[in-house]
């Protein structure tokens, strides 16, 4: 009667076994012998990443634990880019976690934690699960934006990142407690059954935007990202890095699973109460805000961190555009650009990491000379903000090809229009950026020699970007089985 | 048409030549600046050899798509990796290798960080080539879009600082672009949906697969609308031609060169290549439209050229002004007058590289482009002053050279199609006339000026662009044929005929 195919579950296993594995052994040996931990966790990771792969391919597909946990092609899909992700960032924070003051050894583990949580959210089939997994995910961010104790910044990161994480899960919460109350369960697909056969009544819409608000909050969705800011330039770079590229993707996958497939955006607001104000409709005008405001606020920035956090907020406006058709090929274009956004900003965090740990500052103008102080940095970050813009050979324009196109396909012609040009606005910043490091020759500053893991993954970024902007074929094959495998 | 799927590799190797230029260069160590330009120059030479040895064993009486290469690419997209050259896409080709080959000896002084210079250029170059050989749009796109960063990269580190910052100008240059390619980006997608429509769910981004479906007449005109604006800006149509003064002068030599000779023209190819080609009825709507703005471009920027100071704000209005002949020829619709648009992109090109190949001499010399501080300079460099003077004779249109021939066709074609307007056209050569020869008899006549006895005269690879660019310019113009027998060709061999006839006998539609 009760279903428990451990099997479906190994990856997560693994990734849990790593977490505490990790903890005891941050216990155990003292603070000078922890060298070791980064390469543990990566090697573990590469591991658990390579079965990973092997799974969406070749292994079993189904749902298991009664139906609360699924394990399609689609949540296999984000974790191959949750465990990417985190691969990168660990091998990126390496010189930059010895610089911390105290119990660098517990930064993995939590590392871990987030990224189950993550795995979590991505494969579950009930609402509680995801929210278990969110919170998950939530709780090891609040303390790993404050990791940096002796920072002000990061302190009050922490706290900030603390106050108005828990006013959106307490939202989510409600929002999810009024589906419980409407339907009589937490599965989404009795949830969907009920939703697609009741008429539509305001708790619904209500229970609705509260879920949409809820999520909205962990990508930050305009009007709801006014966190972004703050707590990318106060948490430390790796963990920025890591909450703009995982922690969103994370929601982008509950956001599709749960409110566009689930709810049903197309059919939640039927005219006998009241017009056109559809789902739909709402992701529209939250789409078009997120690209416009996202993109003009990052243009005065001076900070690095400030405007990729801007800029993140950008395109998650770019990744909503494909949630909008609810369609298999706008949800291949979101997990077709939701990885590649993984490489793109992974490739600019890695060198904004690099840049602060060895001067000791994030603003824009200390890149400046670059391009002579370390060419190899230089040019990624060229690479990456070029990619993230969507200039091709790169990447980003193949995956802004899929999402416009998606969504033009369906009729919405205006949203690509605005996601198009407020794309075009976007090389402006980060031009400037681009401007910075191989204008001047930076007299004064010193030279910065990358070398190492940090090096490789800048280097690996850039390579996959440059390879996937060329022949994105493969990815793109996945990204449909995956969009096929969710999309009934 | 040859069998499609059969490769000649010919123009990927051309293609590859440069970029195989750039990696050689890339591990070269930073002090070889000699050795870099070198291989920079061996690069663009193969490239140059390539492209002139497919422009004779083109076979002119088939016609069509030749040395094709057509390789799956993205297939849930639909997009090949497809090269192959027509009549039209042929002299820009040879143009593209042409400038390049040159540029790079127009360069051959600089010093400052050359690797990355030279590594640019050759980027640049392969991004323009690309976009003149590939017969997918898709691909097509890819190219166009590769050339913004590099060409902002140049001007910003090496460009100069005159009326405008050179920061200021590489900026407005790119955000116009790009801009423009915005709302292409949105024509193109439009397109390719619909397509896809039209062919039952099948995407393809094939220009001759595209040209094939009868699209809407409403969504032509909307969908050519935004082409119009897109490659408008990009051939620098009046009124989105700000960029192009201002950004010539802010730009190297050999940006200033590429861009003006053949970047902009991608401009008119795509014009033609797309908006002709595939949505023949959103051209004859908006063909009034744009011929209309094609003179009002020709006479304003060729008043406002009579008044500048700068030599490089001359031929940078000079330009817009030109550009305005293509338009025109576009929107008349017919043979003579496409076949005209074709020979005047590639005459405006060679003539408009060796100008500013001259101009980019004297600034190194002098360090000024001041027209009022020069003076006399044909005493002091006689070489560099016949290449001047024979760039500003092909600007004007003076019989023997290539520009005579294209203005002349131009004329021919678009006289039947828009009289009053063809007639202020060619109105505007008086004016043309009034400003080259003026900025020809400051800089280089009147009385001796001694401040300038020390500039040594063009020598060893400085006479490079001028040999080989003069050659071209007459050659071609006193036997035009050997170009007008390709583009007539391709003109006459495509399907454009064909379209313009059908089309052509329509009424004139537009707001007229």
């Amino acid at each position: 009667m009760f279903d428990f195919n451990f099997l479906m579950l190994t990856p997560e296993i693994a990734v849990a076994v790593l977490t505490l594995v990790l903890l005891a052994i941050g216990l155990l040996i003292p603070q000078g012998a922890r060298k070791g931990m980064m390469p543990l966790t990566v090697f573990f990771l590469l591991g658990v990443l390579a079965f990973s792969v092997y799974d969406f391919f070749f292994g079993p597909q189904g749902v298991t634990l009664g139906g609360m946990y699924i394990h399609d092609q689609f949540a296999g899909f984000f974790k191959i880019l949750f465990l990417s992700a985190a691969i990168l960032v660990a091998l990126s924070s390496g010189a930059y976690v010895q610089s911390f003051p105290t119990s660098r050894g517990d930064f993995y583990a939590l590392l871990m934690g987030a990224t189950l949580g993550m795995m979590l959210m991505s494969g579950a089939g009930d609402l509680l699960t995801l929210y278990v997994g969110l919170e998950l995910m939530t709780i090891t961010f609040y303390i790993l934006v404050a990791y940096w104790l002796t920072e002000e910044k990061s302190a009050e990161a922490g706290v900030k990142y603390l106050i108005l994480g828990a006013a959106s899960s307490a939202v989510l919460l409600y929002g999810i407690s009024l589906f419980y109350g409407m339907t009589g369960s937490l599965m989404l697909t009795d949830i969907r059954q009920a939703m697609f056969a009741t008429p539509i009544s305001p708790v619904t819409i209500l229970a609705s935007v509260f879920l949409l608000a809820g999520f909205g909050f962990k990508i930050s969705l305009v009007p709801f990202h006014m966190w972004a800011a703050d707590i990318y330039e106060g948490a430390p770079t790796p963990v920025t890095a890591f909450l703009a590229v995982a922690s969103k993707a994370a929601a982008f996958a509950a956001l599709i699973r749960v409110y566009v497939l689930t709810v049903g955006v197309q059919t939640f607001s039927p005219p006998s109460i009241g017009g056109h104000w559809t789902g739909q409709n709402l992701l529209l005008v939250l789409a078009a805000l997120t690209m416009i405001v996202g993109n003009l606020i990052a243009i005065p920035q001076t900070n690095i961190k400030r405007m990729l956090a801007f800029s993140s907020v950008a395109q998650a406006g770019y990744l909503m555009v494909g949630i909008i058709p609810a369609s298999p090929d706008g949800v291949k274009g979101v997990l077709f650009y939701a990885m590649i956004y993984v490489f793109g900003n992974m490739g600019a965090f890695a060198v904004a990491t690099h840049i602060g740990q060895a001067q000791g500052s994030d603003e824009i103008k200390d890149f400046a000379g670059l391009a002579r102080r370390s060419p190899v940095a230089a040019a990624v970050m060229t690479a990456s903000l070029l990619s993230l813009a969507g200039i091709p050979p790169l990447a980003g324009f193949v995956g802004k090809f899929y999402l416009f196109s998606a969504v033009m396909s369906e009729g919405f012609t205006a949203i690509a229009y605005i996601g198009f040009v407020m794309s075009m606005v976007s090389v402006y910043y980060y031009l400037s950026v681009v401007k910075v490091m191989y204008l001047t020759e930076g007299e004064g500053l010193p030279l910065v020699p990358v070398k190492g893991a940090s090096k490789f993954t800048m280097v690996f970024t850039m390579l996959i970007t440059l390879a996937l902007g060329l022949y994105p074929t493969p990815l793109a094959q996945m990204a449909i089985a995956a969009a096929n495998s969710l999309v009934k | 048409m040859s069998a499609a799927t059969a490769g000649s590799m010919i123009l990927p190797f051309t293609l590859l030549a440069p970029v195989l230029a750039a990696l050689i260069i890339v591990f070269l160590p930073k002090e070889e600046g000699k050795m870099i330009k070198i291989v920079a120059a061996l690069g663009t030479f193969a490239a140059l050899a390539l492209s002139v040895y497919v422009f004779f064993a083109y076979d002119r009486a088939q016609g069509g798509m030749q040395f094709n290469l057509i390789l799956p690419w993205t297939k849930d997209l639909g997009v090949n990796l497809a090269f192959g050259v027509d009549g039209i896409s042929i002299p820009m080709l040879v143009l593209t290798n042409l400038i390049g080959f040159t540029a790079v000896y127009s360069s051959w002084n600089l010093d400052k960080r050359v690797k990355e210079f030279f590594v640019l250029l050759l980027i640049l170059i392969t991004g323009v080539m690309g976009t003149f050989i590939a017969r997918d749009l898709f691909i097509f796109f890819l190219f166009y879009e590769i050339v913004v960063i590099p060409i902002y990269i140049m001007v910003i580190i090496w460009g100069s600082t005159k009326r405008v910052s050179k920061e200021y100008a590489g900026m407005k240059l790119t955000i116009y672009l790009l801009i423009g390619s915005a709302f292409l980006l949105v024509g193109l997608v439009a397109l390719y949906l619909n397509a896809k429509g039209l062919n039952g769910g099948q995407g393809t981004f094939m220009f001759d697969e595209l040209a094939k479906f009868k699209y809407d007449p409403t969504f032509q005109k909307i969908v050519f609308g935004l082409m119009a604006f897109g490659f408008g800006s990009l051939i620098s149509m009046f009124p989105f031609h700000s960029w192009s003064p201002d950004g010539y002068a802010g730009a190297p030599t050999a940006v200033s060169m590429i861009h003006a000779g053949v970047l902009k023209k991608i401009g008119g190819y795509g014009l033609i290549r797309l908006g002709l080609m595939v949505l023949p009825v959103g051209a004859k709507f908006w063909a009034p439209v744009i011929a209309t703005l094609a003179i009002a471009g020709v006479l304003y920027a060729a008043f406002i050229a009579l008044a500048q100071k700068d030599l490089k704000y001359v031929v940078g209005y000079s330009s817009v002004s030109h550009m305005g002949y293509v338009l025109i020829a576009i929107a008349a619709f017919n043979v003579t007058s496409i076949n005209g648009a074709v020979e005047m992109m590639f005459a405006h090109g060679v003539m408009s590289a060796l100008f500013f190949s001259m101009i980019g001499f004297v600034y190194e010399k002098s360090h000024t482009r001041n027209i009022s501080e020069l003076g006399g300079l044909a005493r002091q460099m006689p070489r560099l002053a016949v290449g001047f003077l024979i760039a500003g004779m092909a600007s004007l249109g003076l019989p023997g050279t290539v520009n005579f021939i294209a203005e002349f066709t131009i004329f021919m074609g678009s006289v039947r199609a828009y009289p009053v307007l063809a007639i202020l056209g060619i109105a505007g050569i008086i004016f043309t006339a009034a400003y080259i020869l003026r900025t020809l008899a400051n800089v280089l006549f009147g009385p001796r000026r001694p401040e300038w006895d020390h500039l040594k005269d063009l020598r060893g690879p400085e006479m490079v662009p001028l040999v080989v660019l003069v050659f071209v310019l007459f050659v071609t113009g006193m036997f035009p044929n050997i170009v007008y027998s390709v583009i007539n060709s391709g003109v006459t061999h495509s399907d454009l005929s064909k379209v313009m006839e059908t089309v052509g006998l329509a009424k004139m539609g537009g707001l007229f």
